[in-house]
Order: structure tokens, then C-alpha cells, then sequence
């Protein structure tokens, strides 16, 4: 058993050297992982997971130091001489990285890089490993390969660059590919075809893949075995069968419940009968918003024709990938953006054309959850200043009462009070997206406007803040429009669903009618793509899909 | 925006591993303020420096008078820069005079400061006042520099970065033009004529030259803090762009405007040195160290006392406030960690060892 492993990884331990002491990040993992067989790592932000695979590259920080062992193919990599590192990198071993933009050199072409990593491990022609080079680009489906291979990183959308990276790391047929998070930076039906890819090339291949990530849904389509990792310990493994349906830890158990799973809510009612609608807080009416031409970039037009009523009470999603303008409907419905054409209403305010003045009462009754919560909160501040400054400047409160009032703030979203003269790094992202819904429902608004306000978000920190967020709406009532890439989210939380592509409303309308019925492609497309965080059913829906792909 | 978001997130997630939320553990509770505060001190070179640059102004203060109108708070040291005492002749080497009593050498009987430590001059004036008012008068100069160019430079960064668009262009333009001509030059110009009305006004005018720098770092400070979502925050709470730029952004930026600050006033003291040097900045019968450098020039293989200490205090000067300015910018700049030594290590093992 223990010859067949492609990778063997034993009592491996990362430790980092941080003003005097050493903090582990990294305890005695243990891992062996066959050819032709994919095991996750799953954990959230801060579990040791990326550090155990750039520590199985040894491409660690300087302050770090590992022990145990580490072997590649028999061989040993564990604080092996860097000539021997050398060899293996790129060939045995390759590593597709997170974020394709920074991975790949903006300098060169796709092709160069791909010549590069060939000719570095064999001994190849120019012409040679340009044809090998244009092969590789067919092999991962980038589109018109002769033109593509001569194509910079930064003329391919996202998913191509993936690709191209995906290429590279092939270039050498690696026996065992490391895949730190490949899809957390694309959009979900890209991130369905490049899972499809890498399934696909592991059984042309017989590569073994360690698959670094966070989304379950991710691993209950590619896992074999999986492995869940929680401060640097490695709380449970087994195969992905075992772990998904009978998961023996409690923080597993904790973990698959935190996460959110399509058409698992019950029906939940509209506020209002469709006979005796109230009238919108949020009204917009035809509206197309136009980022202005800056030097030689032409206007771009990121929303057009966009026509979207909120009424009372309700929460209605968001949804579309990156770049289809969601954001931006966000943003002018708060008087951020300008408005080109068409009008926007709150609460019978136009906001089209409003001047400074008017602008200010109307955002009296808004309020904005963004989406960082890094960016969010100004650094300079205590909390208690960046809550209560919407008070102080709408001069409703001063003094003691505004003190008091943020406290009260701050009980409403359940952090403690002694919080207030806290600054914003001492808080973790969920705290500070706490932070962020306690500044927009100072002034008690009736619309609040959430842009991704969980992407950031790990899942458990993710579920909480669903609650929160669903318990203040159903006690202060106020309507909100929920901005998100993610449908299961929008599931969980909204009366209603519209759906965006490329700046144009494609559909709206119940939520259970656009998740269980779609009439749109688009939308049947994008809730195809969304992977389920069970392995039996995730299988079925992949199937299906490509079902309607053909 | 997203240079919080996922972008850092190749390097953030790896140190989230470990260092990031050891970080902060680290920092609970300490303001940003201390934070930078502390890592300041943790400096050891610039701590050393800005001792010394503080015991060189209250020496070089309070050595000679301080006139300040009709006050007159007497000095320690026995003679002023009017003063024409005797020249010295005794031991001093090949016969020259006025050589530096200063002896640090303490077995032999002048051992101290004795009565001109840093010598006398041709005509027997006491060396140590004229550097005292010389140091004085470069440090003036200095500050000055650094007041005139960082609030220039403030203002019109802050301006240019915050309204963007028409604005921006003219005001860049500006910085363009200003950073085209040759500033020595037109010093040396304006130097000759200053030359007649005081050493101030040539401190202001090479102030008003020299903030275009810092106007442009302010600049891009602002474009990217302007984008940050807690500045969209503030305006949705209803902050005027006042308060934007004075609570939101400017203290975000503070860090770097101090760092260039201290590097243009690094600066300005070699600036004014050359200046004097080539006749141009101040002129006698005022001191400057430049000027007392050029002065005694030719007396350099003779009596090279004349040289070594003005030439000692614009080095020292100059070093502190360098040394201060790069550990202030460590301090401010979190990706500045501190790099694991050998001993560190080595520490650790002991601690481990200590531990079983």
C-alpha cells in the first residue's frame, strides 16, 4: 500500500516563528494519496489548510519550520536540497494557486510560460515544446488554441486563465497535483467546467490531486477521501461517503450544518398579498447606469433597463455573477453611482438626479452593508465612532444618549458592549459585518441595501450572520434587497429572487418559482452549476447537467 | 477595494495559518496609534537616533543666549560668536593656531573640554559658539523645510487625490512644472538675493520648492483610500467631504506623509549645507555649518579642525533624522516584519527544551 502512494505525508508539523514564539499551524498530519484518486483538505480560513500545501512544496515563509516526513513517489521533499526541490517542482508536483491574475506572469504570454516549464524539466526544442505547449491548451478547452497560446494572462477572462494555469501545471503529467482553492475566484458555471476539467484530466492522466478548499459543495463533487482540518489538527478523515453521511466529529457535524443547502428551506410567505400591495420602498423604473468614458476606455453601460420593485418587509435577492451589474443596482439605489437614464425611488424619493441635500435625507431612510469587511470600517476608528457616526451626523443623538444608543446598537447585533472602543482589526471578519449591519440600522432605515455581505465569510461565521440578519428583519421589518453570488444563500434568506446577467434583469420572481421552476436558460444554467454538498445527490445534478449541456 | 479582498488572499491565506491571527492576538486591545508606537520603539536604530537628535537640540539650544524679543535666556557657554578672545598657540601641531583643547583621552592632564574645545578660528573667535550657531541656524532651517513642504504638499495632495478629474490634472501639471526646473539652480537665484534678507526666508523658499514629492504620495494615498468602502460609508451616514477627508481619510495616510516628512527634512539640511557651501544660501555675517565649512575651506590640510566639526554635525543631523524616518516607516508599513536571526532561533530551541 504504502509503495503505491503517490503521496505520503507523515506526522507532518509546520510551526511559525512569530516575536519569540513558535505557533503551530500545522499538527501531526498524516495523509497518503494513491494515483488517480482526489482527497480534499477542508477547513476554514485559519485551519492550516494552504499552509500544509505550500509546506508540501516547501515553498513556506522563511519563519516557518516543519518536521516529519513528506514523501513524493518514495522520494523525500521535506528540507530536501533545493536542486532536488527543483526537479520535483513542476514535475512530479504541480500547483495550481488560488488567483490565476497574480499566478501567472502578466508579462509573458500563456504559451511562453507553458515553453518555459517544459523546457526546464526536459530536454526540448523550441518548436517541440510549442507544439506540446499548443497541445496542452487544446487538452483544457481554452478556445481557438493557436490564438489563445500567443494571448497575454490579462487578455483571458477568468476561467481561461484558470485554464492556462491548469496547463501549465500539466505541462510535465505530474504525478500529483496541488489545488489550493482553484475555483474560489470564478463564478459558479465557470467553476463547474473547470471541476469538470480537472475530472476529466485525473482519469486521462492517473494524477493524484490534493484538493485544498472551502466549498463543500466542491468537495462532494471531486473527493474521494477527504480530510477536515480545524487549527492545524486534522479533527476527521475518511472517505467522502463517511464524512458527508456519517460524520463522527462534532465539529464536522457543526460544519456540514453551517452550510447552506439549495431547496432546503421551507416555503416562506410574501409579507403582503399580491392583491393588496403596499406601496415599494425601493422602486426602480427602466433604469441604465453607465460608467463614464475615462482616456481611451469607452463608457461602459453596467445596467440597463433595469426594472425592480421592494416592497415592505420583504428581502429579495440579488443574484448573477461577477460583472453583471448587481453591485451597481446596489450602489445607485443608495445615491452612490449616478443614474444615466430611468428613475430609482425610495420611499417615494427620487434619487435620479438628486442634489447633496436631498441625497442626505433620503439616505436617512437606507442603509448599506458592504460587502470587505477589511475595507468596511475605517482603521482609525473604535467601533463605537464608526456606529454611532450616522447619529451624530443625522444630529439626532449627542452626547450620553448617543453612547447609549450605540449600545444598544451593539446588544442588537449581540456583541458586547465593551466592544465599542475596540478598533476594527481586533475583530474577526463575521464581527466586523456585525459592525456593518449595526452602522446601516442606526437611523432604523427602511430599506437596507446588503452587497455580498458573506463572501468574505467563512461558513459557520456565514450561517450565524444569517440568522442575525434574519432575526433583526423579522423584528425591525425592514425591506432589504440582498445582494449575492451565492443562490443557497439567497435561498435561505429572501422572499423573492431576481436574477442578472451582463446588466439585464433576465428574470424575477418567487423564490421558490425561480429555484425549483426556472423558465430562463440563464437561470436553469446558473442553478445547475451550483454543486451540493452531498456527494450522492451532487452526482446526480452533475450528471443532469451535462445532460442539458448536450 | 479589493486589496483587502482576495487578491492578498495567495500570501493571506497562508499566514492566516499562522501569523495573522497570532497578530492579532498580539495586538488586543492596543489603538493603531500604540501599535506603531510600539513597534517604533522596537527599532533599536532609530531609537538610538532620535536620542541623539534630541540631546544635539538641547545641546546646540541651550549652549549660546536665546534672544526671543525682549527675553534673553542666558546660555551655558562662556563665550558668543562676538567674542575675540586670544588666540592659542601653545601645543598645537606645526604651528598653527587656535587648535582644540577637547581631550577625550583620560590619562592625560587636559583631559575635558578646556577652554575652546573645538579650537578658535583665524582671527581667535571661539569654534564651539560659531557651531552651536551654525547647528542652530541649519536646524531652524530644517524644520522650516519640513512645516513649509509638508503643508504644501498635504494640502495640494489631499485637494488633487480627493476632488480628482479637472482639479487633479491642473494641480499634477503644476507639480510637473515645479519638478522640471532645476531646483538648485533657482535656489542659487533666489539664494543670492535671499542672501541680503535672512536665512528664514531661504528656508521658506526651498519649502515652497520642495513639496511636489509629497503632494504626489498624498495624491495616491487619497485615490486609494477614496475607493475604500468605509469612505462610501461615511458618505451614506451623510459625511461632508470635509469630514471625509479629515476623520476617514487623512489620519490613514498620516503614516506615510510623516515618513516623507523626515526624509525631505533629511533633506532640506544637505540642501542648505550645499547652498551655503557654493555661496548661495546664507551668507555671512550669518553661520550656517555650510558656511562655516566653505569659509575655512582652504584651511583644510593646516587646521582641518575647522572642517571636522560642522562636517560632524550636519552628518549627525542628517543620520538622525534619516534613521528616525526609516524606523517610523516600519513602523507604519505592516508588511515590514522582522526577519528571524539565528538567535531567535536558537532561543526557541532553548524555550522548547525548557518547556519538556
Amino acid at each position: 500500500m504504502a509503495e503505491k502512494n503517490v503521496l505520503e505525508v507523515s506526522d507532518f508539523n509546520v510551526d511559525f516563528w512569530v516575536d519569540g514564539v513558535w505557533y503551530p499551524a500545522v499538527i501531526d498530519m498524516n495523509l497518503g494519496l494513491a494515483a488517480g484518486k482526489v482527497t480534499a483538505i477542508v477547513g476554514e480560513s485559519g485551519s492550516g489548510k494552504s499552509t500544509t500545501a505550500l509546506g508540501l512544496m516547501s515553498l513556506l515563509a522563511s519563519n516557518a519550520r516543519m518536521s516529519g516526513s513528506v514523501t513524493v513517489k518514495g522520494e523525500e521533499m521535506l528540507n530536501a536540497k533545493a536542486t532536488v526541490l527543483r526537479q520535483f517542482r513542476g514535475k512530479e508536483v504541480a500547483y495550481i494557486f488560488q488567483e490565476p491574475m497574480t499566478a501567472l506572469n502578466p508579462l509573458f504570454t500563456i504559451g511562453y510560460q507553458i515553453v518555459e516549464t517544459l523546457r526546464n524539466h526536459f530536454d526540448m526544442g523550441p518548436k517541440e515544446a510549442q507544439a506540446r505547449a499548443l497541445e496542452l491548451i487544446t487538452m483544457v478547452d481554452i478556445p481557438d488554441p493557436e490564438v489563445s497560446i500567443n494571448k497575454y494572462p490579462h487578455q483571458l477572462s477568468g476561467g481561461q486563465r484558470q485554464r492556462a494555469m491548469i496547463a501549465q501545471a500539466l505541462a510535465c503529467d505530474p504525478a500529483l497535483l496541488v489545488a489550493d482553492e482553484p475555483t474560489t475566484a470564478l463564478d459558479v458555471t465557470v467553476q463547474a467546467e473547470i471541476l469538470d476539467l480537472m475530472r476529466g484530466l485525473k482519469d486521462k492522466l492517473n494524477s493524484a490531486i490534493l484538493l485544498i478548499t472551502h466549498d463543500m459543495g466542491v468537495v462532494a463533487d471531486m473527493a474521494d477521501e477527504i480530510l477536515v482540518m480545524k487549527d492545524g489538527i486534522t479533527v476527521e478523515k475518511g472517505t467522502a461517503d463517511q464524512i458527508f453521511n456519517k460524520p463522527q466529529h462534532p465539529y464536522t457535524q457543526q460544519l456540514l450544518g453551517a452550510v447552506p443547502m439549495l431547496g432546503s428551506t421551507k416555503k416562506r410567505e410574501l409579507p403582503y398579498t399580491e392583491s393588496a400591495k403596499p406601496a415599494p420602498v425601493l422602486k426602480l423604473t427602466d433604469v441604465t447606469i453607465e460608467y463614464p468614458k475615462r482616456g481611451r476606455q469607452p463608457a461602459f453601460t453596467a445596467v440597463k433597463n433595469f426594472s425592480l420593485e421592494i416592497y415592505p418587509g420583504e428581502i429579495v435577492g440579488l443574484v448573477g455573477e461577477s460583472g453583471s451589474g448587481k453591485t451597481t443596482v446596489g450602489r445607485a439605489s443608495i445615491g452612490l453611482l449616478p443614474v444615466k437614464e430611468g428613475s430609482i425611488q425610495v420611499v417615494g424619493n427620487e434619487i435620479a438626479g438628486a442634489d447633496q441635500k436631498q441625497l442626505f435625507a433620503i439616505r436617512r431612510n437606507t442603509g448599506i452593508v458592504f460587502q470587505d469587511p477589511a475595507s468596511s470600517l475605517n482603521p482609525r476608528l473604535p467601533i463605537g465612532e464608526s456606529i454611532g457616526e450616522p447619529l451624530l451626523l443625522a444630529k439626532i443623538f449627542k452626547g450620553a444618549d448617543l453612547a447609549h444608543k450605540v449600545e444598544e446598537l451593539l446588544d442588537q447585533v449581540e456583541l458586547p458592549r465593551s466592544y465599542r472602543n475596540r478598533y476594527p482589526h481586533e475583530l474577526s471578519g463575521g464581527q466586523r459585518q456585525r459592525v456593518g449591519i449595526a452602522r446601516a440600522l442606526a437611523l432604523t432605515p427602511d430599506l437596507l441595501i446588503a452587497d455580498e455581505p458573506t463572501s468574505a465569510l467563512d461558513v459557520s461565521v456565514q450561517a450565524r450572520f444569517l440568522d442575525l440578519l434574519q432575526e433583526l428583519q423579522g423584528k425591525l421589518k425592514f425591506a432589504c434587497l440582498f445582494i449575492s453570488h451565492d443562490l443557497a444563500v439567497v435561498d435561505i434568506l429572501c422572499h423573492r429572487i431576481a436574477v442578472m446577467q451582463n446588466g439585464v434583469l433576465v428574470e424575477v420572481g418567487d423564490r421558490d418559482q425561480i429555484l425549483k421552476n426556472p423558465k430562463n436558460d440563464y437561470t436553469k444554467r446558473l442553478i445547475s452549476a451550483v454543486p451540493v454538498p452531498d456527494p450522492a445527490e451532487q452526482r446526480i445534478r452533475r450528471e443532469a447537467r451535462l445532460a442539458l449541456k448536450k | 477595494m479589493k486589496l483587502f479582498g482576495r487578491k492578498e488572499k495567495s500570501t493571506g491565506e497562508i499566514l492566516a495559518g499562522g501569523e495573522n491571527a497570532i497578530a492579532n492576538k498580539e495586538v488586543e486591545g492596543l489603538s493603531q496609534g500604540q501599535i506603531v508606537r510600539r513597534r517604533f520603539f522596537h527599532h533599536r536604530a532609530a531609537v538610538m537616533a532620535l536620542v541623539s537628535f534630541a540631546s544635539i537640540i538641547v545641546f546646540v539650544m541651550t549652549s549660546l543666549d536665546v534672544k526671543m524679543g525682549p527675553i534673553r535666556i542666558p546660555g551655558w557657554w562662556k563665550w558668543t560668536v562676538e567674542d575675540i578672545p586670544e588666540l592659542r598657540f601653545e601645543d598645537c601641531p606645526g604651528g598653527t593656531t587656535g587648535c582644540p583643547t577637547l581631550s577625550v583621552d583620560p590619562t592625560s592632564d587636559a583631559f575635558g573640554m578646556g577652554t575652546h574645545p573645538f579650537g578658535q578660528d583665524d582671527i581667535g573667535r571661539d569654534y564651539f559658539a560659531l557651531v552651536m550657531n551654525g547647528a542652530r541656524r541649519s536646524l531652524m532651517i530644517m524644520f522650516i523645510i519640513g512645516a513649509v513642504s509638508g503643508f504644501i504638499g498635504v494640502v495640494v495632495g489631499s485637494i488633487s487625490g480627493f476632488y480628482g478629474k479637472r482639479i487633479d490634472s491642473i494641480l499634477m501639471r503644476l507639480v510637473d512644472f515645479i519638478q522640471t526646473v532645476p531646483g538648485i539652480i533657482i535656489a542659487a537665484v533666489i539664494g543670492k538675493a535671499a542672501g541680503k534678507v535672512g536665512p528664514l526666508y531661504l528656508a521658506l523658499f526651498l519649502g515652497v520648492l520642495g513639496w511636489t514629492g509629497l503632494a504626489r504620495l498624498v495624491r495616491a494615498q487619497f485615490l486609494s483610500l477614496r475607493e475604500m468602502e468605509f469612505v462610501d460609508a461615511a458618505r451614506v451616514a451623510g459625511a461632508s467631504n470635509l469630514r471625509i477627508t479629515f476623520k476617514h481619510i487623512l489620519p490613514n495616510a498620516v503614516g506615510q506623509i510623516i515618513v516623507v516628512i523626515t526624509l525631505i527634512m533629511a533633506g532640506a539640511i544637505l540642501t542648505e549645507t550645499a547652498l551655503s557651501y557654493l555661496g548661495f544660501g546664507v551668507v555671512a555675517p550669518d553661520v550656517s555649518l555650510g558656511l562655516l565649512i566653505s569659509q575655512y575651506e582652504s584651511s583644510f590640510t593646516t587646521r582641518p579642525w575647522l572642517f571636522w566639526w560642522p562636517g560632524f554635525f550636519i552628518i549627525s543631523i542628517a543620520l538622525c533624522v534619516n534613521f528616525i524616518g526609516d524606523g517610523l516607516r516600519d513602523a507604519f508599513d505592516p508588511r515590514q516584519r522582522r526577519r528571524i536571526t539565528k538567535r531567535d532561533r536558537l532561543q526557541a530551541k532553548l524555550q522548547n527544551k525548557a518547556g519538556e
